[in-house]
């Protein structure tokens, strides 16, 4: 049947008038000509005809359908229902609220940043491309610049090719403004047109800007153009100062634009801040290509060309195990969220779980309530309201709650979603972030679901045809063993189940949070104050950079209270850093495909000590490793192990940076790059010295890492005006305790795990309210049972141990459920687990004894009502 | 037959459909001209309330078993007129069989009954 029908009833009803007043007239037409008076055909007429009237009635009614004719009525009518028991109406609105509000936010999120396409043009044939680095050691590593330059001679599978790298300038201040460090990044100059994006203002670079010889050229952020330069356009063309050199400005780019991060605030060309021998390298891996697939050409495809190429210029410098010797490519969507999909999609996942329990629990309060209007039913049953009627009220009624629910849950997911952008500024493409129509319409279809399923279990559960039987049955009813507590018993497993569920992806989830959180970093983290600054090459050349180093920490180390300071390129974990290939002199040469590498730090003589690396053997550098050349090196125990696990190292030469000799001078101790990664092999570098014989060879920059005794956090300014004394231009960035800088590292798992946390707390919650109505549901019903029972003799303990089992049988049952549904959903999340197994035992034991317990202390208070019965008072009720 | 109200259950409802479908099987014609030719067929023994045609009629053009237009009466009046469309005509066939078998199976146990009750006498 159409429902159309409803928007054409009253031409309908026209229609049928028509109809009858001709039938009529033939009728009474008929009985004329049969010789009737006129009066007396028109009234043999109608007698045989009907009520006209009526007719149309039962037309009209046929043709409204049931659920938006009397939609007015139903909701009038729930609402009223609702209002008689407003807690039981605030409660559910609530629960759901929590469910939708959840559901929205994180749908939000996984919409923004993993569904939405990437805002450039036809994103669907931008690819990301990547070296194959030793031998699958790292498949997806970045570009050698020469082995890029290579791809876009040779390669016919891309209409265009484009590479961006790293970089970070000290943007010094004009007008009185502060200077400050910025991040950047580095563009050839067809990356825009490649990803298909103009600048909002100005032009984009010129192939002709990037050139190490051209003039310099910036293009700057939209939020960088506002804020540092009050969003004017007369900033074209004029010049900046980045690491005091002149930059002319040529362009801004759009407020959306965030390539490769959305902290980047302004863009140089390559060539231009890079060195030629630099962009001709083949195993430097700086930086990050991406492809616009021509028309027809498929991904693998693409890649299998480069792999070829590759594999030519790998197969020419075999004696270089770092030439890599094979492509790989991704979408670039895909390489841009590729870490946050497995996190996102389990938050999704879990928060579908609560809205799921949010919905049992609903329909379990629903059942509940329908149980006490039983009677009403069947007295409504028993007067002609049809099973459709009823059916369409518990859906009105459970509508209303959660379209209430909905409403308050989209503010809350407005609330959630706005606290997601500011916490997690790390997740790429956080800046696409927001609720939109899709998402309204997400919201509208959950509530429909939800009320659906609320609706429909308790309608169910509310069997019409049962009629007499309730009519029948004595008000005095001493049988607790119906239908419907089954039901509500099977709703709380299963809340029960998915709640155990949560409980122990949040248990391993905090667990590896915390052994992350405790890993040994392998130096000193309590009272450690670190901030970063780098040095412009500009205005620093070789020695002056290596006196400021010595003048820095000299006063530093001779300010009252600090114990004491070192500088270090980067701090123990905080990330990867950069590493090196390196031979060892007089070992045979490494086979091929095969390289030895180990990360690189560059460290002042007194870092080690300063901040508690131990040295296990040998010394730090000697003094002579000062404004020279650098020939000494020191390296971890991890690299000792590795590769000398049955001699002294030290006094062995190791050969790196072009295969210059550095003597080993020390040993100490392990540090992590990252808690959470493995221990990698380091050399330590001296920063005070020159890597090669090039002066520019240098490290510009470092962090200081300064240590005391007592709270560190008030040296934060004296040591900032020690950097201003020293160069009034100079910023100091990320000023952050080392607990700071960890707990950055670590901040996903943490958020991860606290989320997870909350939504499992909540389905605990939402478990034991369900425990709790069911018991208290069970003993009201039995009232005259248990007073008999205690008239006839029955000890107090006796009920409240068969209560307190009644209530307890499905929460077993809904243990037993969860935690054989866990072993086999956390298989799933191994992959955000740091030393925890998927199948803990301690998680999924106390995860059982907590949930024994809440819901004991959940059974346990109507019960022991139940058992405190006053048997006269029990046996009069009713 | 003078009683007015039938007894309106599921079972004469469906009658009532079933007839109007097979009168409607002979040619077009409008809810009078129906009515008319249910009463006289059946020698004026389903006399049914006329009325309660016309809902029929529109429940099972809405199922889509009949069609209607606007035609001129016998007497040259604005009338409505119902065809059969070719799912009304299926309908009927499946309609008319199950009839028949329902009428045989009836026949058939009443007829039983009335022969045991005659050797009892």
């Amino acid at each position: 049947m159409s429902w159309l029908r409803i928007f054409r009833r009253r031409r309908a009803d026209e229609d049928l008038r028509q109809e009858m007043e001709l039938h009529l007239d033939a009728e009474i037409e008929e009985n004329l000509a049969r010789g009737q008076s006129p009066e007396e055909a028109r009234r043999r007429a109608y007698i045989k005809f009907g009520n006209p009237q009526q007719l149309r009635e039962r037309l009209w009614r046929q043709n409204s359908i049931a659920l938006a004719a009397n939609l007015g009525r139903d909701l009038r009518y729930a609402a009223r229902t609702l209002g008689r028991t407003p807690g039981f109406a605030a409660m559910s609105i609530l629960v759901i609220a929590l469910g939708i509000g959840a559901n929205v936010a994180l749908f939000t999120v996984v919409r923004s940043v993993l569904l939405k396409p990437l805002p450039f043009q036809d994103p669907q044939r931008l690819v990301r491309l990547y070296e194959d680095t030793l031998g699958n050691t790292f498949p997806f590593n970045q570009n050698a610049a020469g082995i890029f330059a290579e791809w876009q001679k040779q390669s016919h599978s891309f209409t265009g090719m484009a590479v961006s790298g790293f970089a970070g300038y000290n943007l010094s201040g004009t007008n009185g403004q502060l200077p400050e460090t910025v991040q950047a990044a580095t563009f050839s100059w067809n990356m825009l047109p490649v990803l298909g994006v103009q600048p909002a203002l100005g032009r984009n670079f010129a192939a002709s800007d990037d050139s190490p010889s051209a003039n310099g050229t910036v293009l700057l952020s939209w939020s960088l153009w506002k804020r540092r330069f009050g969003g004017s356009p007369a900033v074209l063309g004029q010049k900046i100062l980045l690491d005091a050199r002149p930059y002319t400005v040529i362009g801004v780019m759009p407020s959306w634009f965030a390539y490769p991060y959305s902290t980047v605030q302004l863009w140089t060309p390559a060539s231009h801040e890079n060195t030629p021998a630099q962009m001709q390298m083949l195993d430097d891996h700086e930086f990050r290509a991406v492809g616009r697939l021509k028309p027809g050409v498929t991904l693998a495809g693409a890649v299998s060309e480069l792999s070829l190429i590759t594999q030519r210029i790998h197969n020419a410098h075999r004696d270089d195990p770092f030439v890599s010797a094979s492509a790989n490519g991704r979408f670039l969507l895909e390489s841009i969220v590729g870490d946050i999909r497995t996190p996102l999609m389990i938050l999704l996942g879990a928060t579908g779980c609560v809205l799921l329990i949010a919905c049992l629990n609903i329909s379990n309060l629903l059942v509940a309530r329908s149980v006490s209007r039983r009677r009403e039913l069947a007295i409504r049953t028993a007067l002609g309201g049809s099973r459709a009627e009823l059916l369409r009220q518990h859906l009105t009624e459970s509508l209303l709650l959660s379209a209430g629910g909905g409403a308050l849950g989209v503010l809350l997911a407005y609330g959630l979603v706005e606290w997601f952008v500011s916490l997690r500024q790390d997740v790429p493409r956080i800046d696409a972030i927001h609720i939109d129509g899709v998402v309204l319409a997400f919201t509208a279809g959950l509530i429909v679901l939800s009320a659906l399923f609320a609706g429909l279990v308790s309608a169910f559960s509310s069997r019409s045809d049962r009629l007499l039987s309730v009519l029948q049955e004595s008000s005095r009813s001493y049988s607790g063993g119906h239908a419907r507590t089954r039901l509500r018993r099977v709703l709380l497993a299963l809340e029960v189940g998915l709640t155990v569920v949560l409980l122990i992806g949040a248990g391993l989830l905090l667990k590896s949070y915390a052994r992350l959180r405790s890993a040994d970093l392998g130096c000193a983290t309590s009272n450690v104050l670190t901030m970063n600054f780098s040095l412009p090459t500009a205005r620093y050349d070789f020695p002056a950079a290596v006196h400021f180093y010595q003048d820095l920490l000299a006063k530093v180390r001779s300010y009252p209270g600090i114990e004491a300071a070192g500088l270090v390129t980067t701090l123990p974990g905080d990330g990867y850093g950069g590493d090196n290939g390196f031979a060892i002199q007089g070992r045979p040469p490494v086979p091929q495909g095969h390289g030895q590498i180990a990360l690189h730090r560059w460290v002042d003589p007194g870092y080690f000590s300063a901040i508690g690396i131990p040295i296990t053997s040998g010394h730090t550098f000697d003094d002579n490793q000062q404004l020279g050349l650098a020939t000494e090196v020191i390296i971890s125990r991890a690299l000792q192990r590795q590769y000398f696990p049955h001699e002294d190292p030290i006094g062995h030469i190791l050969l790196t940076w072009g295969s210059r000799p550095y003597r080993v001078v020390g040993v100490v101790g392990d540090t992590l790059f990252s808690p959470g990664e493995p221990v990698a092999p380091m050399m330590y570098f001296p920063l005070y010295a020159l890597s090669s014989t090039d002066r520019k060879d240098f490290m510009s920059g470092a962090a200081l890492a300064v240590r005391s005794g007592g709270d560190v956090t008030r040296f934060a300014l004296p040591v900032q005006k020690i950097f201003q004394q020293l160069d009034r231009d100079l910023p100091v960035s990320d000023i952050l305790t080392m607990d700071q800088v960890l707990g950055k590292q670590t901040l996903d798992a943490s958020f991860d795990a606290t989320l997870l946390l909350i939504f499992a707390l909540v389905s605990l919650v939402l478990a034991a309210v369900g425990l709790f109505g069911v018991v208290s549901y069970l003993a009201a019903q039995r009232t005259a049972e248990i007073g008999v029972r205690i008239a006839l003799g029955a000890q107090r303990s006796q009920v409240l141990a068969l209560m307190l089992s009644d209530g307890l049988r499905p929460a077993l049952v809904g243990l037993v459920l969860g935690l054989a549904a866990s072993a086999g959903v956390t298989q799933l999340i191994q992959s955000m687990l740091y030393q925890t197994r998927p199948l803990d035992p301690e998680i999924f034991s106390a995860v059982s004894v907590a949930l024994i317990l809440v819901a004991a202390a959940a059974c346990l208070i109507p019960a022991w009502r139940a058992s405190r019965l006053d048997p006269m008072q029990a046996l009069r009720v009713e | 037959m003078t009683a007015k109200r039938q007894p309106d259950g599921e079972m004469l409802r469906g009658t009532l459909d079933m007839m109007v479908l097979r009168t409607l099987a002979t040619g077009d014609a409008h809810g009078h001209t129906i009515a008319k030719v249910i009463e006289r067929t059946s020698d004026n023994v389903l006399e049914v309330e006329q009325g309660s045609l016309y809902p029929a009629l529109h429940r099972l053009e809405e199922r889509g078993w009949l069609t209607s237009y606007w035609g001129a009466s016998e007497n040259n009046r604005k009338a409505k007129f119902y065809r059969l469309t070719p799912r009304g005509r299926r309908q009927l066939a499946a309609q008319t069989d199950r009839w028949r078998q329902m009428a045989r199976a009836i026949g058939r146990v009443m007829g039983e009954t009335t022969l045991e009750q005659g050797q009892d006498s």
